[in-house]
């Protein structure tokens, strides 16, 4: 059973019912749930959007889209139906708040699907979990079963006239998946393989229909939101970053774990103070600050970095999943990458040439390179192919290889160098040179 | 094809299967966990089940296979009864991930993808399972394992021997032969 | 949609708005590099190699998913994009072979080109390429993973383009790889196609592969010998031992009807040229009553003299011609004007595969109401009745689904069978075996949804085949002509089986109809023809008969063989001087008393016409020694029996001095400069007999609906012939519905042509198996 952390600093708004039974229908109820729901389908679609815009609340998947503008997209009326899809397939390297939320508090993700389905006038939403989540699967299943029960889905939800059903739904293993078209795609039985946009979603998504596409943990948040109303959730957080964010410190800290904390909330102390600093007293080498695709950040550049989309992103970096792993002093940075960029090469769907195949020069380059094999144009070319992979891919995971590519060359170069000149790292795995 | 008529499923999968594919606005949306539920009651996806869930499906079996083939968890030789998937992972790898997979490697005597000689054990070494705040984790099976240390790994294997109805002879390593390809092949 | 102006490299071009802008650019002579966008396929933006930067957009953007809008402005070459698409090259020959020495695609790929164009000259990898062994999928198609370069182009158009779906993509990443639908084996039509758009040499020909260089041969583009819906074929050639031998046919010219398509007999078919059984040097039946060798002087000489005597002891009416569903216009015309003028006879006929004649009788009169091909790719509605497009005519199955496909036609279908065509038709009507005659009733009493979708189309192409014959055309027609006063309310197609069956009946190849179906009987009908008899002749079952009872003193068979395809009795010929020109020795030619090995349409000039009317050029490719042009062997035999061959073949009026390549050999490109000067001069080049295009002038003179676009024509074009040009007239002598017999030939069969491409037998071989092999699963 995953470990459940706490600090002082959190601000528990999503995580809230976390460790309380609140998977159990009767025990959210006690918890204060469904109470947004039945509210929202008292105030109506265009309240609803109203307080998600007022929100701040910005897309928890990775790149941080406002939640209540992409549900504004929806057109009103449409000759297909509309449909809500929560992305629930978690495969960002670094990333587990998910699997925390569909543990702890199935709930609050059915109801938030609720609420966007009548933000837009859906009246089908679907979870989409990894497939490597089949025990969360099973616990989300069992709470859609329950609130099918009470009433709270079905044909007349809370006893009005209004419709809204959930389909929940396994994913077999890709990360690809997680891009929202590739979702969709999944979802209707094809290879998880992105859609070409435009048309957006909200306008052509789900079988044609419109449909929106939300983060499990955005979702999660959204019956927070109303609960507590969208003004005091956005003060939490920092301008144009609504409320909290649930971070998962992750690697070389003393105290690993998915934090609460609210937007803005400095990196630094994220890792020396609610994660009680680097593991064995060991110095800070690097961090990964939202999951293995956000470029790396070196110790001088998180003394005041606080934890919100607009600064990291200011920092070189990205927020991205929240996902921040922490690097000690005793880690070959050419091991991580390699170890970072053969994720890639593994999951590139090979749709476009310049992933599928840079992906896999950028594999084969960086193994060889570890073991000891490196050549002096290595660096130059890796940076290189990483280039040509960035920004010219179909869809983000391209760029999701191809900047922390980047990121590590340029903050590492030094000890890419050293590798060359016959220092190995003490870690290389040698054995690896079989694969090659 | 209802569940009455000749099924390579169970009874209560077939069932099953015949409800999920009236569940979807389109039927072809039940494809993916379809092939996932399916592989796991009959170990991986035989010829036969392809058959069979293309035309439950009403696609054919190349559309299945298109399919079936993107998605890394699903497999087209046997596994053992326990699949042991082993992150090895950025924030697994930081934590010791690679030893938990030599131990398993060493205890096994088979490498990724390799499947024990009495068919009880596979080994995978596998990407991200989102378990990176609990590292180094495993999936045996669906089971996940976190924080784990290498000297635990005999303990595991021992449980899901027992589960399988194979005690082990108490020696730590089973030395049995391996039958799967080199480590990082 | 309404036009808007962008700018694209500083030049302001205008097009609908919505057009993807890699179409507007190419359009406008501006190239963007592409390998998996294809005009008519669905979009991928996977390659990445069409790259554009847009103004005031951060990213360079995909012109094939870039729908123009008023104002835009776009740069297509610039160092920025140079870089990129280099970029995007380098990473795909780090896997890509570099075997271009020994592949077949060299030379035409378009990978190499691309290379040659943005360089990526240096290899910055040191690890091994991926490498994977080439698979057989079957005997026409090969695949080669390391070459491929997952454009998909090949599953999109096995998929999309010919409904087939056989080819699918499986794993994903670098791993990912085209697959056959048959794990390791391909089931399908054959059709070629995935080949044929490959960009690089990931799928090569069965046919074509390591036998020589693209620029080893000389490209000619021609038509299909085999069904009737006159493809276009570029037929590779080369010099081997003298001969001019065909190596490949593709489809490299995409001008022609056919556009991007070619089916496999059109494809593969061509090694019937080729067969061992190919008859190359002229026989005689010597006194012991074996055929054997001859030179040409005595085979003509044999044969002339026998036709002569024959003539003239017991006159032309004892003498009997049979022509050819393959042989040119000119071929035919000349066939007939030579049995009228020299045999004095009409009784000639052919193997009639639909009732063309009944055609043209219910369309007299009615300019403008068939349909050619162009006009049913473009028609907003149609009707099929009866065939299998699929199997029989796999070019009009082609252009139906594209036209439903990307034009959003509405496609209807009333068969005695289920068909494929069906996925694609908007409404299906069943009808009983012997129920198309109910049709019109059907549709006339407007109580079925397909009645009524029918009935409510303002413009119909109507489409039909042999389901209809003699009075059933006539009604079919009639009721079409009712249809309301938009003078596009209806237009008619009528489907027969072989490459010049409507050349052989609109030449008057019938008993009873001169060339345009005048009819023999009419009063003052070709008046100029000498000593043209007057009472129609016999038809093909008829000299047969006539031959059982001692009748028929002379047959002369040109390319066709009813003894093995129309079930006629061989022993009927026993006393009957039997003359054959043909490819090969079929059942009818071993009767014969003379044989002339003749060229095949592949090794002749000329033009056909499609079933749908379309007059098209046919070109010389191939050259064989021994064999000689029917055209030739006419004139030769009547030179030989002391005709007058000028008032045969009207030559050399206006002594221009230019021959137009039938004499000269395979210069066809050279020659047609020659013809398209001459002809915009009004010059007249014919200079020898052995020109046919001496005789289409007399058909554009002569035959009603021949007038034809001249110009556009010898440009290589098609130009449309005309049937209802000839007035009204009485019904034939005749009823001709009862003399057709539809060959209901399969993707893989040419009637006897057919036989001798061990090509096409061998895909067929394959596609049995593969039927077999699922029946048992």
């Amino acid at each position: 059973m995953p470990r459940l952390v706490s600090h002082p600093d959190e601000v528990k708004i999503v995580t809230r019912r976390f460790g309380q039974g609140a998977a159990n229908i009767d025990r959210y109820l006690e918890l204060g749930g469904y109470q947004s729901a039945k509210k929202c389908l008292e105030q109506g679609p265009d309240w609803i959007i109203n307080e998600m815009k007022a929100s701040n609340l910005r897309g928890r998947g990775g790149a941080g889209f406002a939640t209540g503008m992409k549900w504004s997209f929806v057109p009103k009326q449409s000759p297909k139906p509309k449909y809500v899809l929560v992305n629930g397939d978690e495969s960002e390297p670094g990333t587990c708040k998910d699997h925390l939320i569909f543990l702890h508090d199935p709930h609050s993700v059915i109801e938030g699907t609720i609420i966007a389905g009548l933000a837009i006038g859906s009246k089908l939403g679907f979870i989409y979990l990894r497939g490597e989540y089949r025990y969360l699967l099973e616990i989300v299943e069992k709470a859609v079963a329950d609130a099918y029960a009470r009433g709270f889905l079905g044909k007349n939800i809370f006893g009005s006239e209004t419709e809204f059903q959930i389909i929940t739904q396994s994913g077999a293993g890709a990360y690809e998946v997680g891009e929202e078209s590739a979702l969709m795609e999944s979802l209707e039985g094809k290879r998880g393989v992105p859609r070409i946009k435009p048309p957006f979603p909200a306008v052509v998504g789900l079988y044609g229909g419109p449909t929106i596409i939300n983060n499990a943990e955005t979702i999660a948040t959204v019956p927070h939101v109303i609960a507590m109303g969208a003004e005091s959730y956005a003060a939490v957080g920092t301008p144009r970053n609504g409320g909290t964010r649930l971070f998962g410190i992750s690697g070389h800290v003393e105290r690993p774990g998915v934090y609460e904390l609210p937007m803005g909330y400095n990196l630094k102390k994220m890792i020396y103070d609610v994660a009680g600093g680097v593991r064995g007293g060991r110095k800070l080498k690097a961090v990964v600050p939202g999951g293995s695709s956000t470029p790396v950040l070196l110790p001088e550049e998180i003394e005041n970095l606080g934890m919100d989309f607009d600064q990291v992103g200011k920092a070189g970096s990205m927020l991205g999943s929240g996902g921040v792993v922490v690097i000690d002093d005793q880690t070959c940075i050419v091991e991580f990458a390699l170890r970072t960029i053969s994720f890639y090469q593994h999951e590139s769907c090979g749709w476009c040439i310049p992933c599928r195949e840079g992906t896999d020069w950028l594999k084969k380059t960086f193994t060889r390179f570890h073991a000891g094999f490196g050549t002096a144009s290595d660096i130059d070319n890796i940076q290189h192919i990483a280039q040509n992979i960035l920004g010219r891919t179909f869809c983000p995971l391209g760029d999701a290889a191809a900047m922390p590519t980047l990121g590590f060359i340029k903050k590492f170069r030094k000890e890419f160098e050293d590798h060359l000149n016959g220092k190995p790292c003490p870690y290389a795995r040698h054995e690896e040179l079989a694969a090659v | 094809m209802s569940s009455e008529t000749m099924s390579i499923f169970s009874p209560r999968l077939a069932a099953r299967f015949d409800a999920l594919v009236a569940k979807y606005p389109v039927k072809r949306s039940a494809l993916v966990p379809m092939l996932l539920y399916a592989q796991d009651e009959i170990g991986y996806l035989s010829d036969a089940v392809i058959a069979e869930v293309a035309e439950r499906i009403g696609i054919t079996e190349l559309d299945v296979r298109n399919v079936a083939t993107y998605y890394s968890m699903l497999r087209f030789k046997p596994a053992g009864k326990y699949n042991i998937q082993v992150c090895t992972n950025i924030s697994c790898m930081l934590r010791g991930g690679y030893d938990i997979l030599d131990r398993f490697q060493k205890e096994l005597g088979v490498g990724h993808k390799g499947i024990t000689s009495d068919g009880v054990f596979s080994l995978e070494e596998v990407e991200c399972i989102g378990a990176c705040c609990w590292a180094p984790a495993i999936q045996v099976n669906y089971d996940f394992h976190d924080e784990l240390k290498p000297e635990l790994v005999p303990g595991i294997l021992e449980g899901y021997r027992a589960k399988a109805g194979f005690p082990g002879d108490g020696s730590t390593s089973l030395g049995r032969k391996a039958e799967g390809k080199a480590p990082h092949a | 949609m309404a036009d808007v102006t962008f700018t694209v490299d500083g030049k302001k071009l205008t097009a609908p708005a919505g057009t993807l802008l890699i179409d507007a650019c190419r359009k406008a002579g501006i190239e963007i590099p592409a390998f998996c966008y294809y005009p008519g396929l669905s979009l991928q933006a996977a390659c990445r190699m069409c790259v554009v930067r847009q103004e005031k957009v951060p990213k360079l953007q995909t012109a094939c998913t870039t729908q123009v809008a008023e104002g835009q402005v776009f740069i297509t070459e610039s160092p920025e994009i140079a870089e990129a698409r280099k970029g995007t090259i380098e990473l795909l020959l780090g896997n890509h072979p570099l075997d271009c020495p020994v592949c077949d695609a060299g030379g035409e790929c378009e990978l190499q080109d691309m290379t040659f164009k943005y360089g990526a000259g240096e290899s910055l990898y040191a690890e091994a390429k991926q490498h994977r062994e080439e698979q057989q999928w079957s005997p026409a198609v090969f695949y080669d993973r390391p070459r491929c370069i997952l454009c998909y182009r090949c599953t999109r158009m096995c998929g999309e383009g010919m409904d087939v779906w056989a080819l699918g993509v499986q794993s994903r990443g670098v791993r990912s790889v085209i697959t056959p639908n048959g794990g390791d084996r391909l089931d399908c039509e054959q059709c070629g196609m995935c080949i044929d758009v490959c960009p690089v040499g990931a799928l090569t020909s069965g046919s074509y592969r390591y036998k020589t260089r693209p620029w080893e041969m000389k490209h000619v583009s021609t038509v299909c010998t085999h069904c009737a819906d006159g493809c276009r074929v570029t037929l590779g050639v080369r010099q081997i031992d003298g001969d001019a031998v065909i190596i490949r046919s593709d489809n490299r010219d995409k001008g022609g009807i056919n556009g991007d398509f070619l089916c496999a007999k059109g494809r593969f078919g061509f090694d019937f040229v080729e067969s061992r059984e190919r008859l190359s040097t002229p026989m005689v039946r010597n006194a012991a009553g074996k055929l054997e060798p001859a030179t040409w002087a005595q085979a003509l000489a044999a044969a002339a003299s026998k036709l002569k005597e024959i003539r003239e002891t017991r006159g032309g009416a004892s003498i009997g011609v049979i022509g050819s569903n393959r042989t040119t216009n000119e071929e035919n015309y000349l066939l007939q004007k030579f049995a009228r003028t020299v045999l004095h006879t009409n009784n000639i006929d052919h193997a009639r595969s639909t009732d063309y004649a009944a055609f043209a009788r219910a369309l007299a009169g009615h300019k403008d109401k068939t349909a050619s091909l162009r006009d049913i790719a473009a028609a907003p509605a149609i009707l099929l009745v009866g065939g299998n497009p699929t199997e029989e005519h796999p070019l009009l199955a082609w252009i139906l689904r594209t036209n439903v496909r990307l034009n959003k036609a509405r496609l209807y279908i009333a068969n005695s069978q289920s068909i494929k065509l069906e996925r694609q038709a908007k409404a299906v009507q069943g009808l009983p075996p012997n129920g198309y005659k109910d049709l019109t009733s059907i549709l006339d009493r407007n109580d079925s949804d397909f009645a009524k979708a029918v009935m409510a189309e303002e413009s119909l192409v109507v489409i039909f085949g042999s389901d209809f014959r003699g009075q059933g055309v006539e009604d079919l027609v009639a009721w079409g002509l009712k249809r309301g006063p938009n003078p596009d309310s209806v237009r008619f197609a009528i489907v027969g089986d072989h490459s010049n069956s409507r050349g052989a009946a609109d030449m008057g190849l019938f008993p009873d109809l001169l060339p345009g179906y005048v009819p023999v009987t009419e009063p003052g009908a070709f008046a100029e023809y000498p000593g043209l008899p007057a009472a129609p002749g016999k038809t093909l079952p008829e000299m047969f008969a006539a031959a059982g009872k001692g009748d028929l003193g002379a047959l002369l068979v040109v390319g066709a063989n009813p003894v093995g395809k129309q079930g006629m009795d061989a022993a009927a010929l026993k006393n009957t001087f039997v003359v054959v020109q043909d490819l090969f020795l079929t059942e009818t030619a071993a009767l014969a008393d003379a044989v002339f090995p003749a060229a095949s349409l592949y090794e002749k000039a000329g033009t056909v016409t499609s079933t749908y009317g379309d007059l098209q050029l046919v070109k010389k490719a191939a050259d064989r020694a021994g064999v000689k042009p029917d055209f030739e062997i006419l004139v030769r035999l009547a030179e030989e029996m002391g005709a007058d061959v000028k008032a045969l073949v009207p030559f050399g009026k206006g002594g221009v001095s230019a021959d137009l390549g039938q004499s000269r050999g395979a210069q066809a490109g050279e020659a047609d400069r020659h013809a398209v000067w001459l002809a915009a001069q009004g010059l007249e080049p014919r200079l020898s007999p052995l020109d046919p295009l001496a005789v289409l002038d007399e058909i554009e003179r002569l035959v009603p609906g021949y007038t034809l676009d001249r110009i556009n024509l010898l440009s290589g074009n098609d130009v449309r012939t005309e049937l209802g040009a000839a007035q009204g007239r009485s019904a034939s002598s005749s009823d001709g519905a009862g003399l057709i017999v539809p060959a209901h030939d399969s993707l893989f069969t040419s009637a006897t042509l057919g036989r001798y491409s061990f090509a096409l037998k061998d895909l067929e071989r394959h596609q049995t198996q593969a039927v077999t092999e699922s029946a048992a699963d």
